[in-house]
C-alpha cells in the first residue's frame, strides 16, 4: 500500500531531479509563489465555507424534525457528483454577465449586464458548492454515533443548548469536521476544471498548463511537489485538530439517541435555506443541463448510445469503492489503535494523491505500469489503482472517525471470549463502523463518477463512461449530447446515495 | 514533518527503484535489453516492410484494399479530437476494412504527455491530434509516412519531415456580436486590436493551442519585438481569457464580450443547437497576417506500431475523399485533401488571406510560450 501510495511523488522527485536547473528556477520564480498563495487562499476558504455548511446541514438532516430530511441530505449531497468543470460551465452560463438570469432580469432592470462571476469568487462559489458535501458526509457520520445521554446529561446539568454544543458535542464533531474540511481544501489544491472555466490561477492549473502548452513535464513535476508540499502541511493542521480526540463511548449501543430538536418557527427559515442551497447546487446545474438537451432535440440533435458509459462508469465506480475502502481499512486502524511513526507515515501518504492533480497521478502510473508490470497497462485493475490513490483519503477520513467511535474494549471482550481477530473484526467492528464506512462508500463511489483526468489516461482502450462522454461533448460544443449524459449521471447516483445515507443512520 | 529513520530509508529506496527504471522516454532510440521493446519494434518492423512492398497500400481507398486478418485487424489510436465529433467517422472505417479500432479520447497535450511517459512500451499505433503543436511534441515517436498518404495533401499542410499528415483545417477568425459590432468596423489585421476603442471588448482563449500557434507565426513574420508590442497593447485592452474556443464563441453570442479571436467551426456548432437567431458570426480578416492563419489537425504513426499496416489504412481513410467530406459536412472545417470541395457557406480555402509559412516554423512553441508569460498573458 504505502509502494503504491509513493509512486506519484516518486515519479515527481524523478522528474524533477532530471532537471535541476528547471527546480531552481521555478521555485524562485515570483510567479510560483503568487500561484501557490491563491492556491492556499481558495483552499482556506472553500475548506471553511464547507464546514459552514456541512455542519447545519448534518445536523438539520439528522436531529431535527425538518420535514423530508432525508430527501433534502440526499438533495444537498447530489452536488458531489457533477464534475467541477461540469458545474462552473453551467454556473458561468447561468450567473455569468449576460448569463441566464441577466436574460431574465438585466433588461428590465436596466443592466447592461451583471458584475463578474470570475476569478475568486466564481472559483470559491463553484469549488464549495463541489465541495461541501465532502463536510456534509463526515460530519453527519460522525453525529449519527454520537452517545444522546452526553448532551443530556449536559442539558440536566443547566447548560444551555448553545452552551451544551460548544461544551460536549463539538468537541466530539471536530475530528470529523477538521476531516471534511480538509477534504474540501485537497479537492481545491488538485482541481483543474472549475479554476480554469472560472479563470484563478492556482498551481494545480499552472500545473496543467506547464504539461498542456509546453510539454514540459518537469516544471509541472516541481509544481507538483510543491503542492505535495502544501497538502502535507494541510494534513498537519487537521491532526491537530483531531489528536488527542477519545469518541468512544463504553457499549456498543448504550448510548441514548439523540432527541430531534423541534425547529418551531424556524422550521420555514431551515426549509428555506435548504431549498435555495438545493437551488442553487442542483436545481440551476440541472435546469440549464434540460434546457441545452430539449433545444437540441427540438433542432433534431442525434443523440447516440449512453449504454457503454453508463456501464462504465458504474462497473469502475462500484468497484473501486470496495477496493479503496479495504485498502483504507488497515490505514485507518493503523492510525486510530496503534498511532505510531508507521501510522503516521501511512496516513500522510495517504493525502498526498487527494492533492495532486489526477492528471499528475494518472501519467506517475503511466510512468511506472509501462516500465514495471506492462501487463498492467492500460487496463482496467490499472485504472482502479489510480482510484484507490486518488480517493483513499475520501474513505480513509469517515473510516477513522468511526473507529474512533468504538471503544477497543469491546474487541479486547470479544478476543477474550475466544473470538478470532478476523471474526471480532467482522462481527464487532465492522457493524459498529457502519455509518463510517456509509459515507465512505458514498464519497468514493459518487466521486468516481465525476473523475474525468485519470480516467481519460488510464482506462482500458474502448473503455468509456459518463464523464468522458460529457466532456467529450461539452468541448466541441454539442451541448444538447453532453446534457443527456450529465442527467443520467445524476440520476444513477441519487439511488446509490440515498440508500447509503439510510444504511449509515439506521 | 517527522519521519522515522526505517521510513526515511523506505522512502529513498522506492525513488531509487523507480529512478533506476527511468529511461528518457522522449529518446526514440531502442533498449536492446528491453524485451517488450524489442519484441514490439520487430513486429513493426516487419509488417512495415512488408506494408511497404504491397502495391495495394499506395491506393488511398481503404475498401479497395485486401481484408486485414486475426491480430493485424486491430487498432490502437489516441485521439485529441473527440468522440462527440469524429466517433460516427470512426465507425464508418470500422464498418468498411473490418478493421477494431480502439479509440483513447483525450486532449491533445495530455494524450502527448502520456506519449512521452510510455516511450517505447506505447500501445498506440495511432496519435491524431488537434493541432501541430502536439504533433511536434512526440516528433521523435513518429514514423515517416508513405509517399501514398502525404501526396494526398498539398505541402503546406503536413510535416515538412513526413512524420505526420494535415487531416482537416480551419482558419482563425474574429467572432462578433451581431449587435453590437459591425463587421465593417472590425480591423483588417489583429494590430488594430490594440485602438484603445477595443478595451473590455475583446475576449481570447491564451491557453489553447490555436491560439498560441497564431502567435508562433506572428513572431515568424513580424519578429519578437513587434510580437510583444502586440500582446502588451492587448493586454492593455484587457481582454477577457477563456478557457478555450467554444466559451469564446458563447461568450460573444451571450454579449458577454464583443469579439473574440477563434477558430472558425465553433460557430457552427451553436448556430446548430441555437438556431440563426445567435447574435454571433464570423469574421474572416481581410488584411491577412497571423490573424488569417489556417492551421491543420493532423495524425501520424508511431514507430512502436504493433498494427502498422492497419495505421496506414487508418491515415489513409481519414485524408480519402470520404472522410474528407466528413469534415465538411460534420464539422465544418475545410478538408486538406486536393480535389474536395470545402462548406458551401464559407469562403472558398483558396480565398482565405492565410499567410505563407512554412509548418516547421510553427514548431517553435516554447518561445510562444516563454513570451506569453513574460508579458503575463499566461500564468
Amino acid at each position: 500500500m504505502g509502494l503504491l501510495l509513493l509512486l506519484p511523488p516518486s515519479y515527481l522527485l524523478i522528474r524533477s531531479l532530471e532537471a535541476p536547473g528547471v527546480a531552481g528556477a521555478v521555485l524562485l520564480a515570483p510567479g510560483t509563489w503568487a500561484a501557490a498563495g491563491r492556491t492556499l487562499l481558495l483552499a482556506a476558504a472553500v475548506g471553511a465555507a464547507s464546514s459552514a455548511l456541512g455542519l447545519p446541514l448534518a445536523w438539520l438532516t439528522l436531529h431535527t424534525n425538518l420535514p423530508r430530511r432525508r430527501l433534502w441530505l440526499v438533495l444537498v449531497a447530489l452536488p458531489l457528483v457533477l464534475p467541477s468543470y461540469i458545474s462552473a460551465w453551467l454556473f458561468a452560463a447561468a450567473l455569468g454577465p449576460r448569463g441566464l438570469l441577466w436574460q431574465g432580469i438585466g433588461p428590465a432592470l436596466g443592466l447592461s449586464r451583471l458584475p463578474s462571476v470570475y476569478g475568486f469568487w466564481g472559483a470559491f462559489i463553484v469549488l464549495t458548492l463541489c465541495a461541501y458535501p465532502y463536510s456534509l458526509l463526515v460530519i453527519r457520520a460522525a453525529w449519527t454515533r454520537l452517545d444522546g445521554s452526553l448532551e443530556a446529561a449536559g442539558r440536566s446539568l443547566g447548560l444551555g443548548p448553545w452552551a451544551c454544543f460548544r461544551r460536549v458535542t463539538w468537541p466530539q464533531l471536530r475530528p470529523a469536521v477538521a476531516g471534511g474540511a480538509l477534504l474540501a481544501a485537497l479537492y481545491v489544491l488538485r482541481d483543474f476544471g472549475a479554476v480554469a472555466i472560472m479563470r484563478y490561477d492556482t498551481l494545480a492549473r499552472v500545473i496543467y498548463l506547464a504539461y498542456g502548452s509546453a510539454f514540459d513535464r518537469h516544471t509541472a513535476a516541481v509544481l507538483g511537489l510543491l503542492l505535495v508540499a502544501m497538502a502535507l502541511g494541510l494534513v498537519s493542521l487537521e491532526r491537530g485538530a483531531s489528536r488527542r480526540a477519545r469518541l468512544h463511548r463504553a457499549g456498543s449501543h448504550g448510548g441514548r439517541p439523540i432527541a430531534p430538536v423541534a425547529l418551531g418557527p424556524w422550521r420555514p427559515v431551515a426549509l428555506a435555506c435548504c431549498a435555495a442551497l438545493t437551488a442553487l447546487a442542483v436545481v440551476l446545474p440541472l435546469g440549464i443541463l434540460s434546457h441545452w438537451l430539449l433545444r437540441g432535440l427540438a433542432a433534431g440533435e442525434r443523440l447516440s448510445g449512453l449504454w457503454p458509459a453508463l456501464r462504465g462508469s458504474v462497473t469502475a465506480a462500484a468497484l473501486a469503492t470496495v477496493l479503496t475502502l479495504v485498502a483504507a481499512l488497515p490505514g485507518a486502524w493503523l492510525t486510530v489503535r496503534r498511532p505510531g511513526h508507521r501510522a503516521r507515515l501511512l496516513g500522510r501518504l495517504s493525502w498526498t494523491g487527494q492533492a495532486l492533480p489526477p492528471l499528475v497521478v494518472a501519467l506517475a502510473l503511466v510512468f511506472a505500469s509501462t516500465r514495471l508490470l506492462p501487463a498492467l497497462y492500460q487496463t482496467l485493475p490499472l485504472l482502479l489503482l489510480a482510484y484507490v490513490i486518488l480517493f483513499l483519503p475520501e474513505a480513509g477520513s469517515s473510516l477513522q472517525t468511526a473507529l474512533r467511535q468504538i471503544h477497543p474494549a469491546l474487541g479486547e471482550a470479544a478476543r477474550t471470549l475466544g473470538r478470532r481477530p478476523t471474526a471480532v473484526f467482522r462481527t464487532v467492528t465492522l457493524p459498529l463502523a457502519r455509518p463510517g464506512l456509509a459515507a465512505a462508500a458514498a464519497l468514493v463511489f459518487l466521486t468516481c463518477l465525476r473523475e474525468l483526468p485519470a480516467t481519460l489516461i488510464l482506462s482500458p482502450a474502448g473503455f468509456s463512461t459518463l464523464s468522458i462522454s460529457i466532456w467529450s461533448a461539452v468541448s466541441e460544443a454539442y451541448f444538447a449530447r453532453a446534457a443527456l449524459p450529465a442527467l443520467v449521471l445524476v440520476a444513477v447516483s441519487a439511488p446509490p446515495l440515498a440508500w447509503l445515507s439510510l444504511r449509515g443512520e439506521a | 514533518m517527522i519521519i522515522s529513520r526505517r521510513a526515511a530509508g523506505f522512502l529513498a529506496g522506492a525513488v531509487l527503484l523507480l529512478a533506476a527504471c527511468a529511461t528518457p522516454s522522449g529518446a526514440p532510440a531502442t533498449d536492446p535489453a528491453d524485451p517488450s521493446t524489442a519484441a514490439g519494434g520487430a513486429t513493426a518492423d516487419a509488417t512495415g516492410s512488408t506494408d511497404s512492398a504491397d502495391p495495394a497500400s499506395t491506393s488511398t481507398d481503404p475498401s479497395a484494399q485486401a481484408p486485414l486478418t486475426g491480430d493485424d485487424a486491430k487498432l490502437i489510436v489516441y485521439s485529441g479530437r473527440k468522440e462527440s465529433l469524429i466517433g460516427p467517422l470512426i465507425e464508418r472505417f470500422e464498418a468498411e476494412t473490418g478493421i477494431q479500432v480502439d479509440m483513447r479520447w483525450g486532449d491533445t497535450a495530455p494524450l502527448a504527455a502520456t506519449l512521452m511517459e510510455e516511450g517505447q512500451a506505447s500501445p498506440a499505433d495511432v496519435f491524431f491530434a488537434q493541432d501541430p503543436g502536439g504533433l511536434g511534441a512526440v516528433e521523435g515517436l513518429l514514423a515517416p509516412l508513405s509517399p501514398a498518404i502525404l501526396d494526398r495533401v498539398p505541402a503546406a499542410f503536413r510535416d515538412p519531415a513526413g512524420h505526420w499528415v494535415g487531416v482537416s483545417s480551419r482558419s482563425r477568425v474574429v467572432v462578433y456580436n451581431t449587435q453590437t459590432v459591425k463587421p465593417q468596423e472590425i480591423p483588417a489585421d489583429l494590430d488594430g486590436f490594440t485602438d484603445p476603442v477595443w478595451k473590455g471588448r475583446i475576449g481570447w482563449a491564451p491557453t489553447n493551442a490555436s491560439f498560441q500557434a497564431m502567435v508562433t507565426a506572428m513572431r515568424k513574420l513580424q519578429g519578437e519585438e513587434q510580437t510583444r508590442a502586440w500582446l502588451a497593447g492587448m493586454m492593455a485592452n484587457e481582454p477577457v481569457a477563456y478557457e478555450s474556443n467554444a466559451p469564446v464563441v458563447a461568450a460573444v453570442g451571450a454579449g458577454e464580450v464583443e469579439i473574440g479571436l477563434v477558430n472558425h467551426y465553433y460557430l457552427h456548432r451553436f448556430l446548430v443547437e441555437e438556431g440563426e437567431g445567435f447574435s454571433a458570426r464570423n469574421h474572416f480578416m481581410t488584411g491577412g497576417g497571423p490573424g488569417a492563419m489556417v492551421l491543420v489537425s493532423g495524425a501520424g504513426i508511431l514507430q512502436t506500431a504493433a498494427h502498422k499496416a492497419a495505421a496506414e489504412r487508418f491515415i489513409a481513410f481519414l485524408v480519402s475523399d470520404e472522410a474528407q467530406r466528413f469534415f465538411v459536412t460534420e464539422s465544418w472545417e475545410y478538408p486538406v485533401a486536393t480535389g474536395v470541395d470545402g462548406p458551401a457557406d464559407l469562403p472558398p480555402l483558396a480565398a482565405l488571406k492565410s499567410p505563407a509559412l512554412p509548418l516547421a516554423d510553427l514548431a517553435d512553441l516554447q518561445g510562444t510560450i516563454d513570451l506569453l508569460r513574460q508579458t503575463g498573458v499566461l500564468p
